[in-house]
């Protein structure tokens, strides 16, 4: 036998980004207890990201949101086999800290909870466990990977069920990677000047063509139809938070996104699943978000 | 990758991509969601027939619990076509997920193996060859025309498993 044949390294960047990559094609969603966890799992989610409240609650109740408790995300990670993640607050390096204690698959350095910190966010790197970090276009989603992040989603507005902003910060995401794929090395440092994005990583993806890690959609997303929307935009899948357990049917609607997301693009199929689905989420318009509430604009 | 081996990828969705197809990469994933998404849009029957049929096969970890008989804990849909019995997440969860260095029968370099959130076999039928072991337990396994690995050859650039089912079309 080879020596070194036994040598394991856990927590290595293609352990981190390698979980993601399993997840790609697939639907994440936002639960609060046990019984949200395996309606969520029996439906065929591939991961679901535990909190207190879905960003809807957090909205319409205010205050300080935070990690949930740890007795809830272990309630969750007791109930189900599949991935489960969990959202810390960003810059809250110790709850982060908490969470990889618990056993959580993924931390998500989440918008949707209260920032802790104005400047900067939690080093990544110094972390296990991996981490998903929200972004609203390509610089912001390349300081997050400059800080360890191995999955971004696009932000979004959380708890409106309306794709409208997911649609545009992947519109966005997706404009700018052209760009850098278009430009040579004579006009990567402009690019990089504007949009404060590290260059050694407009490099690799002038290189490679794509972002390093997988990248879902967030924010906004309530029926299958804007799920296999934003499949169709590119990204690798979805998270719904909101828009299952605030519905009217959360076990039919749960079942219906994860096969408009495997199906984003056979009409035939997304005409199917999306009958008689009962109520969706009431939506909210992004101009009646008053100024400073929209959690897009939480990090930066 | 499967272009840098040598063949022409597509995705398998339904029963008619299933019928254009030459051979079968069953990928990393959530078990569980590949068994009900098979299993709802009626192509656990095709699937395990045209493999029984000689389709080569390759299964990645959820893949290799896919083609396993059982799974050591709940139900969940699966093809049977490999007599084993699969352990799920065995080495714990991703804290624990890992990458090393295996040595696998008959290559002359070991092969950078990725394990996340892996499965590992319990029990083996005699009939199924062991390839590769870690700690003892198989992760690399093979029985005519179907391979099963518990880690993921799809995160490295390591073309070698790849090429083994590419060779195993031509073998048909």
């Amino acid at each position: 036998m080879n020596q070194g044949a036994n040598k394991v390294a856990t927590g290595t960047t293609r352990v981190k980004r390698g979980l993601a990559e399993m997840l790609k094609g697939g639907v994440i969603m936002d639960v609060v207890n046990a019984e949200q966890a395996l309606i969520a799992q029996e439906a065929g989610a591939v991961a679901v990201m535990a909190l207190e409240r879905v960003p809807a609650d957090i909205r319409a109740h205010g205050g300080v949101a935070r990690m949930a408790d740890p007795a809830k995300v272990e309630e969750i990670i007791e109930a189900v086999s599949i991935p489960v993640m969990a959202k810390a607050r960003i810059g809250h390096f110790v709850e982060a800290q908490v969470l990889q204690g618990l056993g959580v698959d993924y931390i998500d350095e989440s918008e949707v909870l209260t920032p802790v910190d104005n400047n900067h966010h939690i080093d990544k790197w110094a972390f296990t466990t991996p981490f998903v970090c929200g972004a609203r276009d390509l610089g912001e989603a390349l300081r997050r990977i400059a800080e360890g992040a191995a999955m971004i989603r696009t932000k979004g507005e959380p708890g409106t069920g309306n794709v409208v902003e997911a649609v545009t910060h992947m519109r966005k995401m997706n404009n700018q990677i052209a760009k850098t794929i278009c430009a040579g090395e004579d006009q990567i440092m402009a690019l990089a000047r504007d949009w404060a994005a590290p260059i050694d990583l407009l490099r690799e993806i002038a290189a490679k063509g794509h972002l390093p890690v997988v990248n879902f959609a967030a924010g906004g997303i309530a029926t299958p139809a804007d799920a296999a929307l934003m499949m169709q935009l590119g990204c690798d899948g979805i998270f719904v938070g909101s828009g299952i357990f605030k519905s009217g049917d959360p076990a039919t609607r749960a079942r219906a996104i994860v096969e408009a997301t495997t199906f984003y693009e056979n009409p035939q199929i997304l005409a199917k699943v999306s009958r008689n689905l009962g109520e969706a989420m009431v939506g909210i318009e992004i101009d009646e978000i008053p100024a400073g509430q929209r959690m897009q604009e939480r990090g930066w | 990758m499967i272009q840098a081996a040598g063949a022409e990828p597509t995705e398998v969705r339904t029963r008619t991509d299933l019928e254009s197809v030459e051979a079968l990469i069953i990928p990393g994933g959530e078990s569980t969601t590949i068994g009900r998404l098979a299993d709802l849009y009626d192509l656990i029957e095709p699937l395990r027939s045209r493999i029984e049929s000689g389709l080569p096969a390759l299964g990645t970890c959820a893949g290799m619990i896919f083609l396993a008989s059982a799974v050591t804990e709940g139900t969940q849909p699966l093809l049977g076509v490999l007599d084993m019995v699969v352990e799920r997440n065995a080495f714990g969860r991703q804290n624990e997920s890992f990458e090393c260095r295996l040595d696998v029968q008959g290559w002359d370099s070991p092969l950078q193996a990725v394990f996340i959130r892996a499965p590992l076999v319990d029990e083996i039928s005699p009939d199924i060859e062991v390839l590769a072991r870690h700690n003892g337990r198989p992760v690399l396994v093979g029985k005519e025309h179907i391979l099963a690995c518990a880690f993921h050859p799809e995160l490295t650039d390591d073309l070698r498993l790849h090429k083994m089912l590419i060779n195993l079309i031509q073998e048909q």
